[in-house]
């Protein structure tokens, strides 16, 4: 049992410098942001390595105090979260016909959905740009981001969802039937319930990607209505002189993130992979 | 556009409209109106997915295609028809080939790099070391920045003389390009794949790990009990249980690849000298910059085929062994 707990199990001096190494790299770059931001300018430039001495705190509280960050992270907020409901919503309600009637045009329909995750936001993004900011007259507006990710969003939330709802046992909703309880009935009362874990994985993978986006808020939102990835761009290019700032601003614009996505890490890993095998 | 809009309002509020009338008279006529207050019941489910999926995906990509065929500048009516000259203009300028390039030097790379190093850390981390869960998560921490965030920071790390890794680099004696590594066209897209490679290789060692739980223990037990060492049980049994993860890994990886976009835009906006331009800056500078419509809509058409081609051919060839064995 020693043995092969030694030989397979534990491992060596070697494995823990490896697991060191690691550790360093990665977290090398975001604790030179955080510790960066608790130094001068000044002490930046003489060395770069060094450790905050004395400790600043003003650039952390500038950022705080400065109504744009809040801006921006209010309106990440808000898009992220009308994109989540919208996409979890419509999703479920596509997945559940697909999963558990029988008809002639189910696959079909389904193939809708599969062939949508082969069309990459990107190239659809000019004339998206035209559809919202012209014809829909929606440019900078929360909805005009929320509701295109939404629908980038579905085919993903459609393929995950519906083994998931194609699992849950006949016999609840004929259980439900003998009750009295229409199919319409039996997707609000039993479906969405019981779904409930299927249906955090996928809205914390709509919210994650919508919290990151770049490309399509870059085209269509501007001043007021900017997102936190945006306002960190362009903090970064406006006060470049400022490295401090920036590492300040950058840092603090990476820690609802970092909260929210490690407390859900399991969910966005199982949705990730369930996405793969769907 | 309105009748787009319009027309999927209607048949929904329609269809909500039977089912309040068909509460009431249901069980009368149950059987003869089954099979129309079925269809009405699937329609009402998938009508919101399938007008979003319309409006803000299918008719974007259609009229990508469209838009291709057209001298347009982003106003007034599309009337100058340009045939295929827009793609001819497309596939014959160098910085878009270039483009195409290098999104392909990426594609490689990263399974060229991320694979190997992916599996080695992840067969490493798979042993009952102390602070595995620790571990895991800060493998995930990169993977779960914005792109934009993590582009950044490391845009600061990299300035040219001030930057750590500069300073880093020329303090262990090697030597550091004059314009910095983001400033030198021969090693700016190398350090791109390297900062993407910091950025996107926890989520190889997340998957590959998950993959490891499902490799039962007695596997390894009765492996070990006929005498095979470490290696020989990861490269006869863990690596080849492992392969269906590993072949969903590349395809995730390849279709990222592809459509980079942010990292590239933080870091060098596709400079220094079109260095680093991919599909996607190139249409974008072209769209949204130059208002050369047609040209983004012929890059936009190109993309999204290499993208299908490569997709379909890694489905045919390397996923569907996947799908039989399931089956």
């Amino acid at each position: 049992m020693a043995r092969r707990a030694n030989a397979y199990g534990r491992g060596g001096p070697f494995v823990y410098l490896v697991a060191l190494l690691v550790v360093a790299v990665t977290l090398g770059p975001v604790l030179y942001g955080a510790l960066g931001g608790f130094r001068s300018n000044a002490q930046l430039a003489r060395d770069p390595a060094g450790l905050p001495d004395p400790w600043v705190f003003s650039n952390y509280t500038n950022v705080l105090s400065n109504p744009a960050f809040w801006r921006y992270t209010l309106n990440s907020t808000a898009i992220a979260l009308i994109t989540t409901v919208v996409a979890v919503i419509a999703g479920v309600m596509a997945a559940y016909p697909l999963a558990r009637y029988q008809f002639k045009l189910r696959e079909p329909l389904f193939l809708v959905f599969v062939l949508g995750l082969l069309f990459p936001a990107a190239v659809a993004i000019i004339p998206l740009f035209i559809l919202v900011t012209q014809d829909l007259g929606m440019g900078d507006t929360w909805l005009g981001v929320a509701l295109p990710q939404a629908a980038f969003a579905l085919p993903v939330t459609v393929v995950i969802l519906r083994p998931f709802l194609a699992a849950l046992p006949k016999e609840l909703e004929e259980a439900a039937t003998l009750d009295g309880a229409g199919r319409v009935g039996i997707f609000w009362r039993i479906a969405v319930p019981l779904s409930m874990p299927a249906l955090v994985t996928v809205g914390v993978l709509a919210f994650v990607t919508s919290w990151n986006a770049y490309l399509l808020p870059l085209l269509l939102l501007r001043g007021e209505t900017r997102t936190l990835p945006l306002g960190v761009a362009d903090f970064s290019t406006q006060y470049s002189a400022d490295t401090a700032g920036v590492l300040a601003f950058t840092t603090i614009a990476m820690i609802p993130a970092l909260i929210l996505f490690l407390a859900m890490q399991g969910r966005i890993v199982s949705g990730l992979q369930g996405a793969v095998k769907g | 556009m309105t009748e787009v809009t319009a027309a999927p309002a209607a048949t929904s509020t329609g269809a909500a409209v039977t089912r309040g009338g068909g509460d009431a008279s249901r069980v009368t006529d149950r059987r003869r109106g089954g099979k129309r207050r079925q269809r009405l019941e699937i329609l009402l489910f998938v009508t919101p997915a399938l007008a979003l999926m319309a409006l803000f995906v299918l008719y974007p990509v259609y009229s990508a295609a469209r838009m291709s065929l057209y001298n347009w500048k982003g106003f007034g009516p599309m009337v100058d028809f340009a045939g295929l000259d827009n793609y001819a203009r497309v596939l014959r300028d160098e910085v878009f080939t270039d483009a195409v390039v290098h999104n392909f030097i990426i594609v490689f790379a990263s399974i060229a790099v991320q694979l190997p190093l992916g599996l080695a850390l992840a067969l490493l981390l798979n042993r009952r070391i102390r602070g595995r869960g620790l571990l895991r998560t800060v493998v995930f921490v990169p993977y779960v920045l914005a792109e934009v965030i993590a582009g950044v920071v490391w845009f600061q790390l990299l300035q040219p003389r001030t930057g750590l890794l500069e300073q880093i680099v020329s303090g262990v004696g090697l030597p550091v390009p004059e314009q910095g590594f983001l400033g030198t066209p021969d090693l700016a897209l190398a350090t791109v794949f390297v900062v993407l490679t910091w950025k996107y290789l926890g989520l190889a060692v997340l998957l590959f790990l998950a993959g490891l739980q499902g490799v039962p223990d007695e596997l390894h037990e009765a492996a070990q009990l006929d005498g095979a060492s470490w290696w020989q049980v990861q490269r006869r049994i863990a690596v080849p249980l492992l392969a269906p993860t590993i072949r969903t890994w590349v395809f995730l990886s390849m279709i990222g690849s592809l459509q980079l976009f942010d990292m590239v835009w933080i870091l060098t906006g596709g400079g220094p000298a079109n260095a680093t331009t991919t599909m996607v800056t190139y249409l974008i500078s072209m769209g949204t910059q130059r208002s050369n419509y047609g040209i983004a809509g012929a890059a936009s058409v190109v993309l999204f085929l290499i993208g299908f081609a490569l997709a379909l051919a890694y489905q045919v060839l390397v996923l569907r062994r996947d799908t039989k064995v399931d089956a």
